[in-house]
């Protein structure tokens, strides 16, 4: 079943001067899959998957997200459809300093207002158990290593069971140690759980490890 | 419940940022508290002129006053119907300056529906005697019970009794000043002369001080009973009929009516006062200017603490849209931010207001004037607290609303691309 569908993507930047990043980029995403998107730098993948997450809406072509068209969806439905459908991890962590571990991760679950309070608690620290940080939950996130931080981030991501997860350069701003706790736990959601993935990177070995590459070059996909 | 997450955001933003909330706050406190205290002073000061002038006037007079005719003999001849006559020095004929057929006019005008009440008063010009000297002065007969349901009259007397001027006979209330010159106080007799010579002894039975020095040296109070033995009148000798309405605003054209009607003078309040009303509206305008100026610069706090926090917290608002917040959800966020400083601020505002007014209410103010009056006038009108509540959230609404829209129009991809 198809989850994700990009048909003929392309996006123009008109500042300074107009360059087209992406050039009639199509391919999509079945669910359980685990997809890699590589590339040298520059090449538009970060663009794509702003485009993709629903963030940017200023693109031609199609975007179907489980078998939906995004084009004429309002802002606040395509809110809607990152809240439920779409998890996504920067390259930067992203927490929000004010609130708790704990809290961070749950943001997301009340906004969608699918449990109650009390269950999303209860989902909240069953990601942080399989991010293997349940232990840090009541802690602030600037009290947190990097790798910590970004492991929050992924448990962000999962609270409301997403249709995919989409992360940019996940590992891009850690350790190697660390990278490879973020890899192993990327692999283990896809086989576990099942879990859709589509995760831009620009480390070979971790694309080689996943279910498809998708190579991109000037804003073309060369390879998938 | 989503009202309960946008709290919860906003809550965290504002203790993110307490110092500059608290001094966004104290903005709206401050003005709030100014708001409230001038307008309740002024309110207050306002009143108590009402209280000296318009509660104390009558709305409208009647009195006959002593005109020459207006048609001399020579205007009803025929003769010189066509003609142009001048006539010198015309001399009013010998009329009484009584209220012709009193008790009629008095018991129909107590029927209009209009009148609150009618208070008949006489004057007699009179010297008083302090020895061999005699000095001028003028009493007032009036009717006891009415002179003071319609205007305080017990207020202005400031020793003795007023209730006396009604239960002792040949009794009499000077004012102050009036009998410090005659060296006398309350239970002492004083003799006066009437118009036609005769000595008449009185006993004084209080003090009175209107606010106007000269006034007191001249004026005094009797029973209208005594005053009119004073004159050597019969009961219904009446000069002047004092009206208050339920309505001032029929005033003028009521005192047209009863000038017609009973064929006396009439004079309405607005016309005696005229100056007076001009003068409460612009100290209330003055108020209201300064006070919603205050209000409007306690906006302008807001406005930049909210544009401040929505700088800083550029990225948390593009992670939370990027998680699923909408724009209006942010924008709600930073609404009730603003809402929230209003509401708490205002608040505050409200009860630091009524500290200040109770606060200029307990400062001594003596002034020789306002004899009733110890301290300084404050009113304490609900209407104050109402509309500086009001005002205090509209302007933080406003205040909230241009940094809110500019916060949800963040585009949280510029934000996380920036990195
Ligand atoms: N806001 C922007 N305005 C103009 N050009 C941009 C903007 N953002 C990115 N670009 C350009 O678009 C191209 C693709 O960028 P990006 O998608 O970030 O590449 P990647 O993530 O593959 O490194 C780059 O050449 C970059 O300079
Ligand atoms: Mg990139």
């Amino acid at each position: 079943m198809k989850i994700l569908e990009a048909k003929n993507i392309t996006k123009y930047f008109h500042d300074p001067i107009t360059i087209q990043v992406l050039k009639e980029v199509s391919f999509s995403i079945e669910q359980g899959e685990f997809v890699s998107i590589i590339g040298k730098s520059g090449c538009g993948k970060s663009t794509l998957l702003y485009i993709l997450s629903t963030m940017d809406t200023d693109y031609e072509g199609e975007l179907y997200i489980d078998n939906v068209l995004m084009r004429q969806k309002k802002e606040a439905d395509l809110a809607l459809v990152r809240n439920e459908k779409i998890g996504f991890v920067f390259q930067f962590h992203y927490l929000l300093n004010e609130f708790s571990v704990l809290r961070n991760v749950m943001l997301p679950g009340i906004k969608l207002g699918k449990y109650s309070e009390k269950e999303i608690e209860h989902r909240a620290m069953e990601k942080l158990k399989i991010l293997g940080i349940d232990g840090e939950a009541l802690k602030k996130p600037n009290q947190l290593s990097g790798g910590q931080k970004q492991r929050v981030a992924i448990a962000r991501a999962l609270i409301n069971d997403p249709l995919i997860i989409m992360a940019d350069e996940p590992t891009g701003n850690l350790d190697k140690k660390n990278s490879e706790i973020v890899f192993t736990i990327f692999k283990e959601l896809s086989e576990v759980y099942n879990q859709s993935l589509l995760i831009v990177t620009h480390d070979g070995e971790f694309a080689k490890a996943t279910n498809r590459i998708i190579e991109m070059e000037d804003g073309k996909i060369i390879r998938m | 419940m989503n009202f309960k997450l946008i709290v919860s955001v906003s809550r965290a933003l504002m203790f993110a940022r307490w110092k500059q909330t608290l001094v966004a706050a104290i903005g709206v406190t401050f003005g709030i508290t100014m708001f409230i205290s001038l307008l309740s002073f002024m309110a207050g000061l306002n009143e108590l002129l009402d209280n000296l002038i318009i509660n104390r006037t009558p709305h409208i007079r009647l009195y006959n006053e002593v005109l020459p005719s207006e048609n001399q003999p020579v205007d009803l001849s025929e003769n010189y119907s066509g003609h142009y006559n001048f006539v010198h020095s015309v001399r009013p004929k010998k009329e009484r300056p009584e209220i012709q057929n009193s008790f009629a006019v008095i018991n129909s005008i107590r029927q209009d529906e209009r009148v609150l009440g009618v208070a008949p008063k006489v004057t007699a010009q009179v010297f008083y005697n302090i020895g061999l000297v005699n000095l001028t002065g003028l009493i007032n007969g009036i009717d006891i019970d009415a002179e003071n349901r319609l205007f305080a009259f017990s207020e202005y007397v400031t020793s003795g009794n007023f209730m006396d001027l009604k239960n002792i006979p040949n009794s009499i209330i000077l004012g102050k000043a009036g009998a410090e010159k005659m060296m006398v106080e309350t239970g002492d007799m004083i003799t006066v002369t009437n118009p036609r010579g005769d000595r008449v002894p009185l006993k004084v039975v209080g003090l009175f001080e209107s606010g106007i020095q000269e006034l007191d040296k001249v004026q005094s109070y009797a029973s209208i009973k005594t005053c009119q033995k004073l004159l050597g009148e019969s009961s219904g000798y009446i000069t002047d009929l004092q009206i208050k309405l339920h309505d001032m605003t029929l005033a003028p054209a009521m005192a047209q009516e009863y000038s017609e009607l009973y064929n006396t003078e009439a004079i309405d309040i607005q016309a005696a006062n005229a100056q007076f009303d001009t003068g409460s509206s612009i100290r209330t305008l003055i108020s209201y200017a300064v006070g919603i100026t205050l209000l409007i610069v306690a906006g302008f706090g807001i406005y930049n603490i909210l544009n401040m926090m929505i700088y800083e917290k550029m990225d948390s608002i593009a992670i939370l849209k990027a998680t699923g917040f909408s724009g209006k959800d942010v924008n709600r966020v930073f609404i009730f931010i603003a809402l929230t400083i209003g509401i708490f601020g205002g608040l505050l505002g409200l009860m630091f207001g009524f500290g200040v007014s109770a606060l200029i209410d307990q400062i001594p103010f003596d002034t020789a004037a306002l004899p009733h009056i110890k301290t300084y006038p404050v009113s304490y009108n609900p209407k104050f607290y109402i509309i500086g509540g009001i005002f205090s959230l509209v302007t933080t609404y406003f205040a909230g609303y241009f940094p809110s829209q500019k916060a949800s129009k963040i585009d949280p991809v510029i934000i996380i691309r920036g990195k």
